[in-house]
């Protein structure tokens, strides 16, 4: 390949051609500011704050300009500073400075970028949006008088997730990122997934705080207050306390939240090995009894919300068991009240997950099939850091405790559901060994593992070879989904996650979940399983009490009643004879 | 569902739109304004909008972002029939602004809005290319020139006279 050389800041450099001068001037230790530049996304160079020189009074945005030879940039002459400063004057000039009362304060691109400028207070008038904030919905509330309009919003969710709720809409000074025809988020086929709050910049896009709801039951003395969480959290929840991303903090979490003032702390990890028992043992029924193949996993509410918005023709596909958190909340309140000898009315069962979906999940109606609601509030990993560092609890320097009984006791297949192909190995480390009777001589399915979008499986159950895909990242999903709608599709079994790598990178994660990030929180999740000493679903000896003493059988009765459930279409349905009454005005008045 | 009224069939004939541009969402602005044109009120509802999204499979968003983006396309019904006044330069110099005192005189209604008869909406447009007959402003397709207040009076007269006839 042919290379450029150019100077930078009075730096020779050489350089591959195609490189961009934002890129190049890294590599001379130089990180020309950006905004609307995401590492994960395509180049946009529609906030101009990377303007860098390029020759007398030419101003080039570097995101977006490949290196020449022979270039002389110059990334911070009184022209780009001048130029630089006047940008971010003006995005503040229409933006609400409540920079303490807001949710990104501390974690703001825009702040940041203030403060390297030393911008407090501009000398332009400010020109303050008055928009409705869109409180609509239970898991994703949008400020979008905060909105820079740098569009990343805008690719997760039409290309990364292919959901296409978000769009930018009008010109000029009426351009706004909005659902079509201004609709709240409620009202939209939006899935909830959250991925536009991990990668918006500001705080114009954020999740539902619920945090003060938290602290009121916590003070309630009427209430037990329990809590689960999600196998993602444990490797994530670290960076907002200075960890890197991937260390595995479960200890330091378990100890923070018995500070907090929970009375038991448990692990969602339990109910996914019970999870696994159910749908493994629904699956292989499926394939005995010839029903419908193939099934896809239920687990991941995002991915709920999308078939059941776009593809609900498919919905028998999707398997009926309800997702883990929804599990262990349906035990909180039936099992565990009854072993505690507490009326199930006063527990109130909070779940810690890495996603804003789950949120929405919680308030869903099928969620309550025995009279009481499975999970009373979710938080998710960015809340629960909100409520140690205001507990002032010093999470770096906790000493590490470990999980209550008696859903404390958990495998290593459970703690995998948090990386994308997690719950397709869970599955058939049971599955496997409950059909073949034999002891499987490997239990890493390497090949379900790691971020391509569609993985692909086969595993010989007693001489009839089965098929199994994984996808993650809806836009991989909808592939998928196709191949089933044209009955091309050989997969006997699916496991879909919603967002991209899995759990780990859910919409409610720490912010700055880059693909780098998500890879090394998935090594931490695979380190936890290659550590445990139990590593299969049906050995868990605590799920095995549970269903002798409770449960039964899998798919028993109980389990059909507390433990599975039904979805349904939430398309929008075209009115056509709305269309058709339109027009019969049009001729009459002709 | 589909009834068909006559010849007239709103959905055959967006379909019939729709085809003559090969289901390309690169023409959604061509297949808008077609669409509009069927529609009395000038405007696009929510659920053609939906309907044309539907068959190009594309997001509702990326066809509202159109709609919402060039003013010759309408998500609010407008007015049967819609005045569209150019207050470019040589209009100005034409004094466009007695054209725009006589239509809210006679209307009884401001720029931007619709009369209470849903007859007629007012606007204002860029320079149409009038400016040898200018004053002028154009109601839905048709131009009207060198505009006197007698002759403003006699075009809005025509108008109310065909629609009540």
């Amino acid at each position: 390949m042919k290379s450029c050389t150019l100077i930078i800041d009075n730096k020779e450099i050489t350089v591959p051609e195609g490189t961009t001068i934002l890129e190049a001037a890294k590599k001379v230790s130089i990180n020309i500011p950006t905004l609307c530049n995401h590492p994960d996304q395509q180049v946009k160079a529609n906030c101009r704050i990377c303007l860098v020189q390029v020759g007398p009074d030419k101003l080039v945005t570097a995101c977006s300009t490949p290196v020449k030879d022979g270039m002389n940039v110059i990334t911070h002459s009184k022209l780009v500073r001048d130029t630089q400063r006047g940008v971010l004057e003006l995005i503040l000039a229409n933006h609400p400075q409540d920079c303490l009362k807001c949710i990104r304060n501390g974690k703001c691109e825009l702040q940041k970028l203030c403060e390297m400028f030393h911008i407090s207070k501009s000398n332009l008038e400010d020109e303050i949006d008055s928009l409705e904030v869109d409180e609509s919905s239970p898991a994703i509330i949008r400020d979008h008088r905060k909105c820079i309009k740098c569009n990343r919003c805008i690719e997760v969710c039409q290309e990364v997730q292919g959901v296409g709720v978000l769009s930018h809409a009008h010109r000029s000074v009426d351009y706004c990122i909005t659902p079509a025809f201004e609709k709240k988020l409620m009202n939209t086929l939006c899935v909830f997934c959250g991925q536009c709050t991990s990668v918006c910049p500001v705080g114009a896009i954020y999740e539902k705080d619920d945090t003060e709801k938290i602290w009121h039951a916590l003070y309630d003395e009427n209430l037990h207050v329990i809590v689960q969480i999600a196998p993602a959290v444990r490797v994530s929840i670290g960076e907002e306390f200075g960890f890197d991303p991937g260390t595995k903090v479960t200890g330091k979490v378990i100890a923070a939240l018995r500070r907090l003032g929970f009375d038991k702390v448990f692990d969602t990890n339990f109910t996914a090995d019970l999870t696994i028992m159910e749908e493994g043992h629904e699956l292989i029924d499926r394939i005995k009894n010839g029903g419908t193949l193939p099934m896809i996993t239920s687990c991941s509410p995002g991915w709920i919300n999308y078939i059941e918005g776009f593809y609900p023709d498919l919905l028998d596909h999707i398997s009926t068991c309800k997702s883990p958190q929804q599990m262990f909340g349906a035990l909180s309140k039936t099992y565990y009240a009854e072993k505690m000898n507490i009326d199930p009315s006063q527990i109130f069962t909070v779940s810690i997950m890495p996603c804003t979906a789950k949120k929405y999940e919680a308030e869903r109606k099928e969620m309550s099939s025995y009279g009481y609601r499975d999970v009373d509030a979710v938080l998710t990993t960015r809340e629960l850091a909100r409520m140690i560092k205001s507990a002032s609890i010093d999470f770096a320097n906790i000493n590490e405790e470990d999980f209550d009984d008696p859903f404390g006791i958990t495998t290593g297949a459970a703690v995998i559901f948090g990386a994308t192909g997690g719950v397709m190995e869970a599955a058939l480390r049971t599955v496997y060994e409950v059909v073949t009777d034999n002891e499987l001589e490997s239990l890493d399915f390497t090949e379900v593992r790691g971020i391509e979008g569609i993985k692909e499986a086969e595993v010989d159950l007693n001489g009839t070879p089965i098929k199994v895909a994984v996808a993650h990242g809806l836009s991989n999903a909808r592939k998928v989904l196709e191949l089933i709608k044209q009955g091309k599709c050989d997969y006997t079994f699916i496991e879909v996650m919603c967002c991209p790598g899995g759990c780990i990178g859910g919409g409610g994660q720490p912010i700055g979940s880059t693909t780098e990030v998500k890879e090394k929180r998935i090594e931490g999740i695979y380190d936890i399983d290659k550590n445990m000493k139990l590593r299969k679903s049906h050995e868990n000896p605590a799920i095995r009490k549970l269903y002798e003493e409770f449960l039964g059988e899998p798919l028993g009765k109980i389990s059909h009643k507390i433990l599975h459930t039904h979805y349904s279409p939430r398309n929008e349905k075209l009115d056509l004879e709305y269309l058709q009454k339109q027009y019969e005005v049009a001729a009459t008045e002709e | 569902m589909e009834k068909n009224i006559g010849n007239k069939n709103l959905i055959k004939d967006i379909d019939s739109i729709l085809e003559k541009y090969d289901f390309d969402n690169h023409n959604l602005l061509p297949i808008l304004q077609e669409t509009q044109s069927l529609i009395p009120n000038h405007y696009i509802p929510e659920e053609v909008a939906k309907y044309i999204a539907l068959k190009l499979n594309t997001p509702t968003s990326k066809v509202y972002d159109v709609i919402s983006f060039f003013s010759s396309l309408s998500d609010k019904p407008k007015g049967l029939h819609v005045i569209q006044l150019c207050k470019s330069a040589v209009c100005r110099l034409n004094k466009y602004q007695t054209v725009r005192d006589i239509l809210e005189r006679e209307l009884g209604i401001k720029m931007g809005e619709i009369s209470d008869d849903g007859l007629f909406s007012l606007e204002y447009t860029a320079c149409f290319g009038a400016c040898d007959i200018s004053p002028a402003f154009r109601i839905d397709n048709r131009v009207y020139g060198n505009l006197t207040e007698d002759k403003i009076i006699e075009i809005i007269n025509n108008y109310r006279r065909f629609n009540h006839g």
